[in-house]
């Protein structure tokens, strides 16, 4: 007996609730004692009169009943003789799409409810939408209330042709519409036989016993990522893993991404018996014949067709968090069981959900759908999404907050990482450093304006450039005028602001420099990725820390006072925020520090980190 | 042996249960000696296998287990030979709270409830699983198997991270936690069927036998000690009784059946009329009593 997990979506008030009640009720999945329950609530929180409210349910969060709406997916189960069902009843209403979203990236089926009344709803196409983006082929078009349109068969022909008209792109294999009253239960489980005779097709749960569960991906050669790495003993070295597509025995050659390494396949292992075989969607451990090195998030396939690897995608996003999505920013990612960071480089276009038009856009609002291109900081083993959703679907996580962030789909490589290599260069930076007589570094201070950065910087410069050292200052002065002055000071462009200055000083840093950067830089997360651009030891990050109210009282620039009076607007300290840096190298207190002790304590840490870190570690 | 009919919820188990073992900084797993607790002990077992489970379990002693179920309990840890951390409310322990005593809120709330934070705390426990299913109770069907907690364990049913595809988002901050359920889509009759397959162990109360029991609000309440006071008049009679599960004794009652193989329970358990939580005396102190417990750090 299979096992079918499907959504049920459409819009607030169509009735999904009540029909997945109906359908527990009649496939006889409703206890006595939940039905006892059901007639208490009926009475209390009901919206049906006399009636049972079925919806009542499916909705079991306290806000849900008492606001009457459906917020979070909720998973139900039941059986028919045929099929074992796992529905995720999805939340309508647009500011909870990503629980939608939640509920329909396991699913391989779709029940899309529309409210006869009203027909193709903005939500219907938005739910369309993200249902045909996440791959579901089969969809049933419920047309639902029909009790309440005295059963009319010209309002269901109507709304099934408008429905058909606006899928015609989606990639829907089948979409098939059935006009029903969940409340009535007519067309769910019996055919209805007076109110609805001319209406031949099939009912919602012979529809559901019969649309094909997909299992494609057993039929494609075999891949499996590796887990995790079972270390039983010195002798036992076995990886662990579900199985994304095709089959596996004993004996068959492997290759391993990314190393490119060979080896057969000697054992699958799976408790006390081992397996002759193992299909897409187990979860087994293998062993292999050679004793290589491979890790959590390398994928094992078969030999003939090995996993391709690339650090450049373009992919679909769909935007899940309330702070927009900003190009350039890092952002963990979880691809397979792959960990990595990821930022996107440039948004292509965002998806008109109504229409379906591309519209130009700098940034990804929550619950909004775009096409990106996406680069991770190391090789990644993947295919598309559209041949394997295991090996193609990737999570986008806020660094800072750990929210899941966005949901990932890889369309295609842009390029494949195999072919880049570094060029190889023979005047190298530690060569480049030891002619100027010091050692590369990049020496970043950040703090609110007025902080002291400037004064600290051009004090620190004149130290180093007497002592006979190469520098260069990167401030907001030489670098928004000229290379930056396409960037204005919305989040996205401080973001972007940053990420240039941090690139500009490694190659400075490359060059053999000691570089110092002036900037509030007030997002942690870009002055992690600025670290990440830099070999350990080179980066030294350096808070220059007074109170805003000492900032404001020196108002150097009168940009303080400018803020206030709402003539500035995204200012650090007055309407936009300063992360703090949690573990800098140097911390410069300018309250209590007179300028000349900043600058012993910044070289004082400098020769510090020098000797203890590891000087120049090649980076890949 | 069948790879087929339990292979698809077997397998999305192990994947949960791995993905902890390799990400989780300190895990653990509640041991409740029921029987989702003993399926969730057999997949912890398959997935890590040859090796042994890598993380300890924990059993929240309320005080008030059927004594043939900490019988149980010791018996499978010595066996199986995983590490096994008891617990038990030393406050509560000192004030003698008990359900008979203080009401079941109360008794759940600082027996259980507050107990549990308590050994999440003292251990420092960043992943906790837990053998909760979906089709339990209405909050429950709600929860995604990542169920992240705030800093005092607090869920927010409103605001949950989403869960897409098998990728669990694993990152958390200091003091945050993440319960973890990988029976999540089994239904009571699955846990049954996998138990018949896999032949697995589970307490003997599961089995019908004559046992003393009292009839307090329609259900049968088992007279395991001493403790449970009896009402003037009242005199324990003994039933062929058994139960579809365990809770804290005098809060879990049992159910009239002659059903004492597995497959007579398999087979009774799969044409009940009512459901398991019926005999949960916790679950009637109101409508969405669950979901609150839940929010204060209840599993």
């Amino acid at each position: 007996m299979d096992t079918l997990r499907f959504i049920t979506c459409g819009s607030v008030d169509d009735g999904k609730s009540t029909l997945i009640g109906r359908l527990l009720y009649e496939t006889k999945l409703i206890f006595q004692d939940q039905l006892e329950a059901l007639k208490q609530d009926s009475q209390k929180f009901g919206t049906q009169g006399e009636r049972l409210d079925f919806a009542l349910l499916v909705d079991g969060l306290q806000a849900e009943r008492e606001q009457g709406i459906t917020i979070d997916v909720a998973y139900r189960f039941f059986a028919t003789p045929t099929r074992r069902f796992i529905v995720a009843d999805t939340p309508g209403h647009e500011q909870y799409t990503r629980n939608m979203a939640t509920g329909a990236s396991t699913a391989q089926a779709a029940i899309l409810l529309i409210d006869a009344r009203k027909g193709v709803l903005p939500q219907t196409k938005r739910h369309s939408r993200i249902v045909s983006m996440l791959g579901i082929r089969h969809v049933a078009l419920a047309i639902n209330k029909m009790d309440l349109l005295d059963w009319a068969k010209n309002v269901f022909e109507e709304i099934e042709l408008a429905y058909r008209r606006f899928a015609q792109d989606l990639g829907f294999e089948t979409i098939t519409a059935i006009p029903l009253s969940a409340l009535e239960g007519q067309n769910v489980v019996e055919l209805s036989q007076v109110e609805m005779r001319w209406y031949e097709g099939k009912t919602l749960l012979d529809w559901l016993e019969t649309v094909p569960v997909e299992h494609g991906e057993i039929s494609r050669p075999f891949a499996m990522p590796v887990q995790w790495v079972n270390r039983r003993n010195h002798e036992f070295r076995g990886f662990a893993g579900r199985i994304a597509s095709g089959s596996v025995k004993p004996g068959d050659p492997v290759c391993i991404s990314p190393s490119g390494v060979r080896s057969a396949v000697k054992k699958i292992v799976f408790y006390e018996e081992p397996w002759e075989v193992g299909n897409a969607g187990q979860s087994i451990t293998l062993l292999l014949a050679d004793d290589v090195d491979v890790g959590r998030g390398d994928v094992i396939a078969s030999a003939a067709h090995p996993i391709e690897c690339a650090d450049q995608f373009e992919a679909d996003i769909l935007w899940m968090s309330e702070h927009a999505l900003l190009p350039s920013r890092p952002y963990a990612a979880l691809i397979h069981n792959k960990s990595a960071t990821v930022t996107v480089t440039h948004i292509k276009h965002q998806l008109d959900i109504h229409t379906g038009a591309h519209l130009a856009t700098r940034t990804l609002a929550l619950n909004e759908i775009g096409t990106v291109t996406v680069s991770f900081d190391r090789p990644v083993p993947f295919r598309p999404y559209v041949d394997n959703k295991r090996l193609g679907a990737f999570i986008v996580i806020d660094k800072l907050t750990n929210d899941t962030a966005g949901a990932g789909l890889i369309r295609f490589a842009l390029r494949r990482a195999i072919n880049v290599h570094w060029q190889a260069l023979e005047v190298t930076k530690p060569a480049r450093a030891m002619i100027k007589h010091q050692e590369a570094r990049c020496l970043w201070l950040t703090g609110l304006s007025g902080s002291g950065k400037s004064t600290i910087a051009n004090l620190l410069e004149k130290r180093l450039h007497a002592e006979g050292k190469h520098t260069y200052i990167l401030d907001g002065d030489n670098v928004r005028h000229g290379l930056n002055r396409d960037l204005g000071f919305t989040e996205a462009d401080r973001v972007e602001n940053i990420r240039r200055v941090a690139e500009v000083a490694k190659l400075m840093v490359d060059a053999g420099l000691i570089v110092i950067v002036a900037f509030i830089s007030p997002f942690r997360s870009e002055r992690e990725m600025a670290r990440n651009l830099f070999d350990a030891g080179e980066f030294i990050e350096i808070f220059v820390d007074a109170p805003l109210e000492e900032c404001e009282r020196r108002d150097v620039k009168g940009l303080y006072a400018k803020a206030r009076r709402g003539e500035l607007i995204n200012f650090t300290g007055i309407d936009s925020a300063y992360e703090p840096p949690l573990a800098p190298e140097v911390h410069l207190r300018t309250v209590e520090m007179s300028p000349e002790s900043c600058i012993r304590a910044i070289i004082r840490t400098v020769q510090e980190v020098v000797h203890n870190s590891v000087l120049y570690p090649r980076r890949q | 042996m069948n790879h087929d009919v339990y292979s698809e919820l077997e397998s999305e188990s192990i994947e949960i249960i791995r993905e902890v073992a390799a990400t989780a900084r300190k895990p653990v797993m509640l041991y409740s000696i029921g029987k989702d607790s003993s399926v969730m002990l057999r997949l912890a077992q398959k997935a890590f296998y040859p090796a042994p489970i890598p993380f300890p379990l924990m059993h929240i002693d309320t005080g008030w287990k059927f004594r043939e179920m900490i019988a149980f309990r010791d018996r499978t840890a010595g066996q199986l030979g995983f590490q096994l951390i008891t617990y038990t409310n030393p406050r509560g322990a000192a004030e003698g709270i008990g359900p008979v005593s203080h009401g079941s809120a109360y008794h759940t709330d600082v027996m259980k409830t507050e107990a549990l934070k308590q050994a999440l705390d003292l251990h420092g426990f960043d992943f906790v699983f837990g053998g909760a299913r979906r089709d339990e109770e209405k909050s429950r069907a709600k929860e995604r198997i990542f169920s992240f907690r705030a800093v005092g364990h607090r869920w927010d049913p409103k605001s949950q991270r989403p869960e897409l595809w098998n990728l669990y988002n694993t990152r958390i901050n200091a003091g945050e936690t993440v319960r973890v359920f990988p029976l999540s889509n089994w239904t009571e009759g699955d846990i049954w069927q996998y138990i018949r397959q896999e032949n697995i162990p589970i307490v003997p109360l599961y089995f019908a036998a004559k046992r003393p029991v009292v009839k307090r609000n329609g259900q049968w309440i088992m007279v395991d000690d001493h403790r449970l006071p009896l009402e003037p008049g009242e005199q324990p009679e003994l039933r062929m009784i058994r139960f579809r599960t365990l809770g804290c004794y005098p809060l879990t009652a049992g159910i009239d059946s002659n059903a004492t193989t597995l497959d007579q329970v398999v087979t009774e358990t799969l044409g009940a009329s009512t459901s398991e939580r019926q005999g949960r005396i916790i679950d009637h102190d109101g409508a969405g009593s669950m979901e609150r417990k839940k929010q204060e750090g209840y599993f």
